[in-house]
């Protein structure tokens, strides 16, 4: 069975992301005077085969685990869906 | 005793391979490049993952390179004593690759930062830095966009309480200062050691300073202490054979 995640890497709080402050600054200066803040991020889709849902989340808690997010400076958390798109649909 | 014999490991993207081998040259030292799809490092004295963009620096710097084939090589040497340095983009995949605590991330002013750097000596210890003093001054070059050292404050008091801070980002005059710092990295921190005090991870560039010709000298003071330390533990040395 084909699945989809969407692996979100986020910078843990309290660890300064200046690109987060740029981005934000950009959006104030082009009149967005409410944006508070702004953090910046990865996200990550990855299309790939598992038995069942529970198969598949393991998988992709290993994936993290091991490269996706570097838990000394990130946390990672995703989105899993069977994926109905045709091979190739994640580009 | 014999020529020390250098393994500087090239990953697709390395970029100062060359520069290490031409200074073991310069000394009259043996060299070799070491691809990382090998799993042998061969006879080697002491270990080198040379600057550059690993992978493309993809995910995050290192975070490829510390799975390739010749890695577990690197840690065996360096689990058994042997001396590994990595800088610049060597540091960031030690620190990858656990065998140094902490990670680089991008620098606080996003630009990548290119320049002469004066740094303070804050541990004299091991291979690479026993031959230096505690508050030496080195001028070295810096070459990099994610450069910036950070780790959790109990990992930096614990580095700091056993003298693992390896050097730090100062001013001409030895001060470390917000404004001699580069990139953000936390206390002004610019390398560090391993537990052992075997494996240094740096920011600078010591090869890029290694001769007159191009600016500076300080670079050599390192390959010099390893030289150095080699000769004074000839067992240790012969055990890694």
């Amino acid at each position: 069975m084909r699945w989809l995640a969407e692996v979100h890497v986020r910078l843990r709080p309290g660890i300064a992301d200046p690109e987060g402050q740029t981005i934000g600054d950009a959006l104030r200066s082009l009149g967005f005077d409410s944006v508070a803040a702004v953090g910046a991020g990865k996200l990550l889709r990855i299309g790939f085969e598992a038995a069942d849902h529970e198969r598949a989340d393991q998988l992709v808690a290993d994936m993290c685990r091991r490269l996706l997010a570097n838990p000394v400076m990130e946390t990672a958390d995703w989105d899993l869906r069977a994926d109905a798109d045709p091979p190739g649909g994640l580009v | 005793m014999s020529r020390v014999r250098l393994a500087v490991i090239v990953f697709p993207g390395t970029w100062s391979e060359r520069d290490f081998a031409h200074v073991a040259g310069v000394l009259d030292w043996e060299s070799r490049l070491v691809w990382h799809t090998e799993t042998d490092l061969g006879a080697a004295d002491a270990v080198v993952l040379p600057g550059g963009f690993a992978h493309g620096d993809h995910l995050r710097t290192g975070a490829i390179a510390r799975f390739s084939p010749i890695m577990p090589a690197v840690e065996a040497f360096a689990a058994a004593g042997g001396p590994v340095i990595g800088s610049c983009n060597g540091f960031q995949i030690l620190c990858e690759a656990g065998l140094l605590p902490g990670v680089l991330m991008r620098n606080d002013h996003l630009q990548f930062r290119c320049d002469w750097q004066w740094l303070r000596v804050t541990a004299a210890a091991g291979p690479w830095l026993g031959g230096l003093g505690v508050d030496d001054l080195m001028r070295l070059p810096i070459s990099h966009g994610e450069g910036r050292y950070h780790a959790d404050d109990a990992t930096l008091d614990q580095l700091e309480a056993a003298g693992r801070v390896a050097m730090r980002y100062a001013d001409a005059e030895g001060r470390v200062t917000a404004d001699a710092n580069p990139n953000g990295s936390v206390r002004g921190i610019a390398g560090i050691l391993s537990e052992r005090g075997n494996v240094l991870g740096m920011m600078p560039h010591p090869e890029r300073a290694a001769e007159a010709e191009v600016g500076g000298e300080d670079g050599l003071r390192l390959l010099r202490s390893l030289e150095r330390w080699l000769v004074d533990q000839p067992a240790v040395a012969e055990r890694r054979l």
